[in-house]
């Protein structure tokens, strides 16, 4: 055990600090979840492809640097200190990236990674079904093979930033006999489409953030299927991996927040009648860092050759719940004002951003798999709990 | 940055691991309950054998010379049996205070390495009492008690002093009242040195609590789950019911994002112990939690055996809720914490999760305009 970052990873640190100084936007961007916003992010995402900066993790030959985790956590801890813009493409840079890589032929990650690292070609996510959510076994949307294409009918739901994306990665049931985990399929289909409909859907701050997308006999070729047919639950479970492990939620975002919050405790603090809130920011602010901790531990096992294992299924639960605690201790410290939308005369700079995450933190317990969900999860598979 | 431990250092905790299993059974600590002194004298031996008490102590002053790194995965196997035994004080805090008192008091260096050598060996026991802990666990076994008189360090032999027991909810615990009259004869730090040699061994004191409470806590869980899949309500097993599965989830959450912070907490003391209040009140807090919870939701799952005597689980808890109120309880290490955050030089934010610069965190020296690449 050594916790001392090397020269190099000194260097590598005020090298991605000095970039980001250099580029990112002086203004903060609109919310991706708006036309213009959205290619504002595009934009963005353009500017750090240009930089080779886009997926620091992934081959050169991609468009990355073929960075370790350590490194990827030290750009990510860099990337929330600058405040850059969100990324607008994390469904498929962080989700689908990674597991095209793992499953994906030559042919196709020549095809879609390197537009994916460029921003030229943005994803969403289509799993999840009207009665498909968290039994996510239960899809019933069917691509059915012609030659050399399938052909496409049904329905999905809550596809995250699909109003404005380019491409959804989806499951489908290719085996219309087929039932539960069997039979399905994992493929990419464009937005595009003859046949594809999106209809959004507003969230709870009004903006179109996800959408349904119906599909009426859509065709695409067999070259969108990822892996082979019948495969779908298997690869679809390992970017849930991807997604509930280590990439979706870095910990410097909520390091960020945390020391975020820690400056408006300093200002706020003897306004404040609660006498919880002082606890709650200590909290706050040690959770973050044991996310971490927790993080640059996985990290390092990895690097030498260890498995991220069953425990990372506790990772969401962890981070998802202390983004609540965060955003729910920021409110209370504004009290009264804190319910003004930034658009309200009397809003403030000290008003910040802390509304529009309260809102969004709602959000953390719920997708990526509910909370119930990872607790089933870890009771059964971490603990050995009987299922039945 | 590496943040794994050695295979070394698995084997070591392994091999404890496995002589523990054998040797500290519940029927063992259940025995040890009803005996005068609580203390088995062969149980110690076996600690001594797999040179414990000699680990910790360099090797110029003939011990082992292994850090606290190396020590903290042992005393959380020492938490998952709930080792009734003081290993964790005696070779974490008294032999290393003592140790750096050989260093900083050169009229001590040769009573004091002799002692440290038979410290290693086993023929002597050596207790710390900090002013933090109105109590001192199993002082009677001690041989001799470094004590604290303001910010003076004494060294005083147990004949030099009266002791009154005091019973403990964990009737594993011995605690004493200790009384005893300071004299120049004893002193061995004066005032100022003292409080430095104080608060260090208050670090190393909240450290070995914190991996002791991370074992207790996975110990209660590890029997909450085979309790729960073996007892049978309603025709299936109890665990297969989504209301316990989320109980006993929770737990492993806690203790899950507590390892970490306890291993960092091991490692920054483990390179300067003067430095490391932050890190080890985290890992108090944060072990404390897992062990409180599980203590609590453990309970629950076993229903009214749980509330029992006969069940073995009270074992754990109870040392549990004692280990969270040791070595400074909930409220004065969040205040540690508290305290820093709201320091103006604080150095706040991702960069620094392992401290300034090629340093570990630093509470008392970093300049606020510190910065880790530049």
């Amino acid at each position: 055990m050594e916790l001392v970052y090397t020269p190099q990873q000194n260097a590598f640190r005020a090298e991605v600090r000095q970039w980001l100084a250099d580029n990112v936007p002086d203004q903060p961007l609109q919310s991706f979840d708006t036309r213009e916003g959205f290619e504002q992010h595009r934009q963005w995402e353009q500017t750090l492809a240009r930089g080779n900066w886009g997926m620091v993790t992934w081959p050169e030959a991609y468009g990355g640097r073929g960075c370790n985790l350590i490194e990827w956590l030290i750009f990510e801890e860099e990337y929330y200190r600058a405040q850059a813009p969100l990324r607008v493409n994390q469904n498929g840079i962080f989700l689908l990236g990674p597991t095209l890589m793992e499953y994906g032929s030559d042919a196709q990650k020549a095809r879609f990674i390197s537009k994916m690292a460029s921003g030229e070609e943005m994803w969403a996510q289509g799993w999840s079904e009207p009665g498909a959510g968290s039994d996510m076994a239960a899809i019933r949307s069917k691509a059915i093979r012609e030659g050399d294409e399938y052909v496409i009918n049904g329905q999905k739901i809550w596809s995250t930033r699909a109003v404005f994306a380019d491409w959804v990665f989806c499951i489908f049931r290719t085996d219309p006999d087929s039932s539960r985990h069997k039979g399905l399929s994992f493929i990419f289909v464009p937005l595009d489409a003859e046949g594809v409909t999106v209809r959004p859907i507003e969230q709870l701050n009004g903006l179109p953030g996800f959408a349904e997308i119906f599909f009426d006999n859509v065709r695409v070729p067999v070259f969108n299927r990822l892996g082979a047919e019948g495969e779908g639950w298997n690869i679809a479970m390992s970017t849930a991996g991807f997604e509930r492990g280590l990439m979706l939620r870095s910990p410097a975002r909520f390091q960020q927040s945390a020391k975020l919050l820690l400056q408006l405790y300093r200002q706020k603090r003897n306004d404040i009648l609660d006498l919880s809130i002082e606890d709650s920011v200590v909290r706050c602010y040690m959770d973050a860092e044991a996310y971490a901790l927790s993080t640059y531990q996985t990290a390092s096992r990895l690097m030498s050759g260890g498995s991220i294992g069953p425990e990372s299924s506790c990772n969401k639960i962890f981070w998802s719940e202390l983004d609540l605690q965060i955003f729910t201790t920021a409110m209370s410290l504004l009290g009264a004002r804190a319910e003004l939308l930034p658009e309200a005369e009397d809003a403030s700079d000290d008003l910040g951003n802390w509304l529009d995450g309260f809102l969004f933190a709602q959000s953390g317990p719920i997708y990526a798999g509910t909370n119930e969900i990872q607790r089933n999860i870890i009771a059964e598979r971490m603990l050995g709990m009987p299922r039945k | 940055m590496e943040f794994t431990f050695s295979d070394d250092q698995r084997v070591y905790q392994q091999s404890l691991a496995a002589m523990l299993a054998k040797e500290v059974a519940p029927e063992t600590i259940r025995g040890r309950w009803s005996t005068a002194s609580g203390f088995d004298p062969g149980s110690w031996q076996q600690l001594v054998d797999m040179g414990l008490t000699a680990m910790l102590i360099p090797e110029d002053l003939g011990g082992l010379g292994l850090n606290e790194v190396d020590f903290v995965l042992l005393a959380e196997e020492c938490g998952k049996v709930a080792l009734p035994e003081p290993l964790v004080d005696s070779a974490l805090v008294a032999s290393q205070l003592l140790v750096d008192l050989v260093r900083c008091n050169s009229d001590f260096a040769s009573r004091g390495t002799e002692l440290l050598q038979q410290v290693a060996a086993g023929t002597v026991q050596v207790a710390a009492g900090h002013m933090i802990n109105p109590y001192l666990n199993f002082a009677a076994e001690a041989d001799w008690l470094l004590l604290g008189h303001g910010e003076e360090v004494h060294l005083v032999a147990r004949d030099q002093l009266q002791l009154q027991a005091q019973k403990s909810l964990d009737p594993s615990r011995r605690l004493y009242r200790v009384a005893w009259t300071p004299s120049a004869a004893s002193r061995l730090v004066d005032g100022q040195q003292g409080a430095q040699l104080w608060r260090i061994a208050l670090n190393r004191g909240a450290l070995g609590c914190a991996a002791q409470l991370l074992g207790l806590a996975q110990a209660m869980l590890q029997q909450a789950v085979k309790y729960s899949s073996d007892r049978e309500q309603f025709g299936r097993a109890i665990g297969s019911n989504q209301a316990v599965k989320h109980l006993l989830a929770d737990c492993a959450v806690r203790i899950e994002f507590a390892k970490a912070v306890v291993y960092r907490a091991a490692y920054t003391t483990s390179v300067g112990p003067a430095r490391a209040d932050c890190a080890v009140s985290h890992a108090k807090v944060a072990a404390a939690d897992a062990a409180l919870l599980c203590a609590r939701n453990c309970t629950q799952v076993h229903g009214a055996m749980g509330y029992t005597w006969e069940c073995d689980l009270h074992i754990w808890a109870k040392r549990s809720w004692a280990l969270d109120k040791a070595w400074g309880d909930n409220g004065f290490h969040k205040n540690r914490i508290h305290e820093w955050l709201l320091n103006p030089r604080a150095l706040l934010g991702a960069e620094y999760t392992f401290g300034a610069s090629n340093r570990a965190f630093d509470i008392s020296t970093e300049p606020l305009t510190a910065e880790t690449s530049s």
